[in-house]
């Protein structure tokens, strides 16, 4: 039997303790037990760290979270998650059944491309003097749409009663929202499912407040 | 059979179009203008669809899926037929990477909603995003295609691909900037799959934009 040197690593997670696409990633690997090392990539200083020319080797789109494993850098959350979720054992990030897969999917891609795209970092330096509004408005949008949707398929989590990749996108977009001042308790399933998700010690080990290149002013 | 509340124009609804045509599934159109009477989709009939308010909006098996990429790997993991994703998890990985980084990297930041707020300055707006997107997939689709995005066999990536390459000459981005993505395009543009789709001949074409 061959066995590669790069799966004997430990993946290596560059990306922002405060990057809503990053913290996914981490409580994905904190779900399946998967121990990881981060290499900070501080998108403020020095004009924004993901800017280098190296890190735009490891990700051309030049954002985090870009990760290396198995001897390949992906990037783009959703396909880091699924890639874990294929190779790995452990608690199930996708449903079984497809139905309940497509809707797991569905609101996944909701927060991923529908919102966090339109108020990430980049976006709103551009927007400017804005931003502001800008962000609360795309986000209080999504979440106008997200709330029926998970009225509907929402058990003890977004869908059903097993956690999912649903969840994983969730708790950070919140975080986002709660960043800009959107009032979610206008949105009552998100807040409910919410208030469940960051107990849960997965989601409490990955918390931007405690990663490694949190300042000492936001840590917990 | 499946109903997909689409535009023509959308390239969003093109993909979930590509998919139905590769698998050989049949579906009902039930067209939804983005421009007429204020937009269509805005209509609370709609909304109950999709409370997004954006196309496509597929019913299928008894559900309703929005959000392209959920409705294409429930066609795959539900239909026969080619595969649109590779077997190989790490191939699988940047199919999606490549899926991902134009359903939310380019697409969601040059959709007609979010153009029309910005308004007087919407073509340099979603050029500089269509441009900085095609800036970042060219040097990945290098290493990860053959005759197609990844590898050698039709993906989903080749079908996230073609319509965003159609967005990008909408708004005038010179496609010849991005050779392995210029490429890539005018081979799959000859697939049957991609021409039966093309925004050129659906029911709701207009007749000035007719093939």
């Amino acid at each position: 039997m061959h066995i590669s040197l790069a799966c004997l690593a430990k993946p290596v997670l560059h990306g922002y303790f405060r990057s809503s696409c990053s913290w996914r990633v981490r409580i994905a690997f904190a779900l399946k037990g998967i121990e990881y090392d981060q290499v900070p990539v501080n998108l403020i200083k020095d004009g924004g760290q993901q800017l280098t020319d190296k890190f735009k080797t490891l990700n051309p789109m030049q954002q985090v979270p870009a990760v290396e494993i198995d001897g390949i850098t992906i990037s783009q959350s959703l396909a880091v998650i699924q890639y874990i979720e294929e190779t790995r054992p452990g608690p199930r990030l996708l449903p079984t059944d497809p139905k309940k897969r497509a809707q797991v999917r569905m609101i996944c891609d909701l927060i991923a491309s529908g919102i966090q795209p339109l108020q990430n970092l980049y976006v709103i330096q551009k927007i400017g003097a804005e931003k502001v509004q800008w962000a609360q408005h795309f986000i209080e949008r999504g979440f106008q749409a997200l709330e029926p949707i998970l009225k509907e398929t929402a058990g003890k989590y977004c869908v059903g009663d097993e956690i999912s990749m649903a969840d994983i996108c969730l708790v950070p977009q919140v975080y986002n929202a709660e960043r800009f001042k959107v009032d979610v308790g206008k949105y009552p399933t998100i807040k409910r499912l919410n208030q469940t998700l960051i107990e849960i010690e997965a989601f409490k080990v990955s918390h931007p407040s405690c990663q490694p290149d949190t300042p000492a002013d936001l840590r917990a």
